[in-house]
């Protein structure tokens, strides 16, 4: 591999896993907000899920999506594997479990007589738990920072599902890989660099939304 | 018109029980129409459950409430319960500025009405506060905004529990003369729940006596200080030891 590849790589590592995180966000932080909220039946039986889900290695994940995905799989017929769209959902298994699991635990943590004290000022359902993710969102900001690192530094799903094709699902993680393997550390050292330049940009963007000290989003 | 004979509020053999507990067990309590009633008891009494059940906030196990005569279902509507708030011993302030706490509960009835959060500010002494981080106000501050984001929505009943327990005598009497002045000119119906004797007498119209969640006494100021009817109400006077618990 040459360093020509190397800016397509690095906006396609941003797309992938940006996609997977915007998902896992979507569907993580309303689920944990639920979970923290309501009291249901299986509820604790998802936690438990969910908490073990945190700590599924990203290569079973990505055997798992793999099978799924494979010709004989259940989803064989859309014909995703190897292609970004496979990636992406492998992340998002892996991301969703911590973004979910932190949420709920972000939210938990917060007062809960401030809870009554919103209900008691006039707030609807829906008011109250956007009142109380805004109230916990240095949680809910390191649940997204948590589920972006274990998807931009994990490398076995992405191999497996997207089988690190030029030019079409090569990211960073699985670049690093190959050059390492060919010799080249010039190139692996700088693609290492930038996969840590940009979680360091995302974690940079994500911790303005933790420490802002004020004002209401708009 | 209204029918002035209906209190604001009625309770009829209201219950709540936390796991086989019976913290609270009201048999009956009327709130009228611009009154203060002040709620005494010690610690344990059931004072603080009875308002989170007057302000909606939980359900009760059995029993129920009449709002104007009629009686309130589970859950309540939206309308009703916006027509009462509570300001709560700690200010629970939300994690931004002072102005945007005032006015949060506009918010989410959304409206917006800049010029009456500045009122309200001005009102409260706070507008020189209106931009600082609510976390991060003194205690007397913090209660002040949490009493003008209750006001500022013109409540028809408004519940205090312990609002100056954690204030100096100091930042006390200004929420106190913040009360008295709201109630020469609103028709605020308000109940205090308060183990601050001195302030019962010096604010409310009737006192009552709660005891292991039921009441003991309720009466008009005067004679529930110098008359009480009940031998428990003259003894927790004297500042006897009273078990409050249920």
């Amino acid at each position: 591999m040459d360093w020509g590849p190397f800016g397509e790589i690095v906006s396609r590592t941003l797309a992938v896993s940006g996609a997977a995180l915007g998902l896992s966000a979507v569907l993580g932080i309303p689920s944990g907000a639920t979970l923290a909220l309501a009291r249901f039946p299986g509820r604790r039986l998802l936690v438990l899920a969910i908490y073990t889900g945190m700590g599924l290695p990203p290569v079973a994940v990505g055997l798992a999506v793999y099978l799924t995905l494979s010709r004989t799989g259940p989803l064989g017929t859309l014909g995703w594997l190897f292609t970004p769209t496979a990636m992406i959902l492998a992340q998002t298994v892996i991301a969703l479990p911590l973004v979910c699991g932190l949420t709920m635990a972000a939210i938990e943590a917060v007062d809960p007589r401030l809870r009554q004290q919103i209900r008691s000022l006039g707030a609807r359902p829906r008011q109250e738990i956007e009142a109380l993710l805004w109230e916990s969102r240095p949680g809910v900001a390191a649940a997204l920072i948590a589920g972006m690192g274990g998807i931009l530094s994990e490398v076995g799903a992405a191999m497996l599902v997207g089988g690190n094709i030029d030019g079409r699902t090569r990211v960073l993680s699985t670049a690093i890989v190959l050059v390492t393997r060919q010799g080249q550390f010039a190139l692996a050292l700088a693609l290492g660099g930038a996969l840590i330049g940009l979680t360091g940009l995302v974690t940079a963007a994500l911790l303005r939304l933790q420490r802002r000290p004020g004002t209401w989003p708009t | 018109m209204a029918d002035v004979t209906v209190p604001l509020m009625e309770v009829r053999g209201l219950v709540r029980e936390y796991g086989g507990r019976r913290v609270v067990s009201i048999d009956s309590l009327d709130l009228h129409a611009g009154e203060l009633l002040a709620l005494v008891g010690p610690n344990g009494a059931g004072k603080s459950t009875l308002l989170r059940l007057l302000n909606f906030l939980e359900p009760p196990s059995s029993g129920e409430i009449l709002w104007k005569g009629t009686p309130v279902g589970w859950p309540p509507p939206l309308e009703l319960r916006r027509k009462i708030t509570t300001v709560f011993q700690d200010p629970l302030l939300l994690h931004t500025t002072v102005r945007e706490n005032v006015g949060y509960g506009l918010r989410l009835r959304g409206v917006i009405d800049p010029h009456r959060i500045d009122e309200a500010l001005a009102r409260f002494e706070l507008t020189v506060l209106a931009r600082a981080p609510a976390r991060g106000l003194s205690g007397g501050e913090a209660q002040r905004v949490a009493l003008a984001r209750a006001l500022i929505l013109g409540p028809e009943l408004l519940l205090l529990d312990e609002p100056t327990a954690n204030l100096d005598p100091y930042a006390a009497g200004r929420l106190e003369a913040i009360i008295r002045t709201v109630r020469a000119e609103r028709s605020t119906t308000l109940v205090l729940v308060s183990q601050d004797l001195f302030q019962a007498r010096r604010l409310a119209d009737r006192v009552g006596l709660l005891l292991a969640g039921r009441v003991v006494e309720i009466a008009e100021r005067d004679a529930f200080f110098t008359r009480p009817a009940d031998p428990r109400t003259a003894a927790f006077l004297k500042g006897e030891f009273i078990s409050g618990a249920a």
